[in-house]
């Protein structure tokens, strides 16, 4: 369950778009977040799982406060499901697994 | 044929986490249902993982942070033999023994559990205002978590609502990022303890506005302002502000035992001389059944008086 997700930052995350060829749910997140912590197990999984048809990444909104305020990021944990670049869904809040993925399942 | 435990655990803040660091020492193997990640204070560890530092918990000199010192609980409880499983317990069934428990996803056909005892510790969530515009802008401005989203509002004014400990340790803590923070409170007077009032008093980030309660928040994609209405005068007024943090209460996770167990007046669970229920068995503790104290050190109590009630009951039980 090990599966790493990759890390964006404000200097990477517009050529990470453009070049992604599956949807891509990007983990805005922080160290000092309770519920992200939570969650990071259940996305590690997510991303294991579904590898080839989902990508999952993070972004620590304290290092990139550039795309955290482009896409109104104003509650972590957030979740951005974005599909040929662009965001689909939005998901705020900690979330188990299941729901997350009934949540994001029609995307997919 | 489902498994029939010894003792099973619902919740897993400081009562569930004590109460499984006691059967577990006492040899009982217990399983907790620690829940499902959540950011309305129904979650693994409970309330204090949506808190900073803790300053009241003996032992910390120095005071320590919620969410860590959940994660020592927990650990606690694992080193000594407790299984915890990351579900949330979705139906009970407490009318025959062994006890059935179903746990998410599913929740229908077989139980995922049965257990000879049971152990009650689902706490208590956060209350939200229920006024216009609180679940549109939820994530947006409107929070229930404020060392979550503070960092979102460097340099704007905010308002805080309540007059707690809860509602004045979030004031106290956002204006490290807030240049101004008004705490809205029903009443004149703080119920907060003696030491968090003369803080925020002292504070001059900290505002108060008396005997008003919110009744709309307003803004189209992100909050612009709350509406306020002195409840003496009836007078009603716009305070612009860019964030609103809610901390007007709790009420307590009993929905699974509605019918099943009986509860007080004002909704939680009552026990009947230390941790017992009103089904024999099931033993409750935690702020489930506490409307008075609600301290992580007071439901640590109570769910070693749970377990040690659970080992003895096991015990006249002949297991």
């Amino acid at each position: 369950m090990s599966t790493t997700m990759p890390t964006l930052t404000d200097a990477t995350f517009d050529e990470h778009m453009a070049n992604a060829d599956v949807p891509v749910l990007v983990d805005f997140w922080a160290e000092w977040c309770g519920p992200c912590k939570m969650i990071a197990p259940v996305l590690e999984e997510i991303a294991g799982e579904q590898a080839g048809k989902l990508q999952v990444v993070k972004l620590n909104i304290d290092e990139n406060l550039d795309v955290t305020r482009r896409f109104d990021v104003m509650s972590i944990p957030t979740l951005l499901l974005f599909k040929d670049g662009e965001p689909q869904m939005r998901i705020v809040g900690a979330r188990g697994k299941a729901q997350l993925l009934q949540e994001i399942s029609s995307y997919l | 044929m489902t498994e029939v435990r010894d003792v099973v655990i619902v919740g897993s803040g400081p009562a569930g986490l004590t109460a499984a660091i006691y059967s577990a020492r006492a040899n009982l193997s217990p399983l907790v249902l620690e829940g499902e990640p959540s950011s309305t204070s129904d979650q693994p560890g409970g309330q204090l993982m949506l808190t900073t530092e803790v300053e009241n918990f003996p032992g910390f000199v120095d005071g320590i942070q919620g969410p860590e010192l959940m994660q020592r609980f927990r650990d606690q409880a694992s080193r000594f033999g407790a299984e915890l499983q990351t579900v949330k317990a979705t139906r009970v069934d407490l009318s025959s023994r062994p006890f059935a428990v179903w746990t998410s996803p599913g929740g229908s056909g077989e139980p995922a559990v049965t257990t000879r005892a049971l152990i009650v510790a689902t706490g208590a969530q956060s209350l939200m205002l229920g006024v216009s515009g609180e679940d549109l802008l939820l994530g947006h401005g409107v929070s229930t978590c404020a060392t979550c989203d503070g960092f979102f509002f460097r340099g704007q004014e905010i308002a805080v609502i309540g007059g707690g400990d809860s509602a004045l340790e979030e004031a106290l803590f956002l204006t490290r990022f807030a240049s101004k923070v008004t705490l809205v409170h029903r009443r004149k007077e703080l119920r907060a303890s003696k030491i968090m009032q003369d803080r925020a008093f002292a504070n001059e980030r900290i505002s108060f506005r008396w005997s008003s309660v919110v009744t709309a928040i307003q803004g189209d994609t992100s909050v612009t302002g709350i509406a306020l209405r002195d409840v003496d005068s009836g007078a009603e007024e716009i305070l612009p502000v860019s964030g609103v943090f809610v901390a007007i209460g709790h009420r307590p996770n009993t929905d699974i035992f509605s019918g099943q167990l009986e509860m007080g007046d004002t909704g939680y669970i009552r026990t009947f001389g230390g941790s017992r229920s009103s089904v024999d068995g099931v033993f409750v503790c935690g702020d489930v059944q506490d409307d008075v104290y609600q301290q992580a050190i007071t439901a640590a109590g109570s769910g070693c008086m749970a377990a040690m009630d659970a080992e003895r009951w096991l015990e006249v039980q002949g297991r």
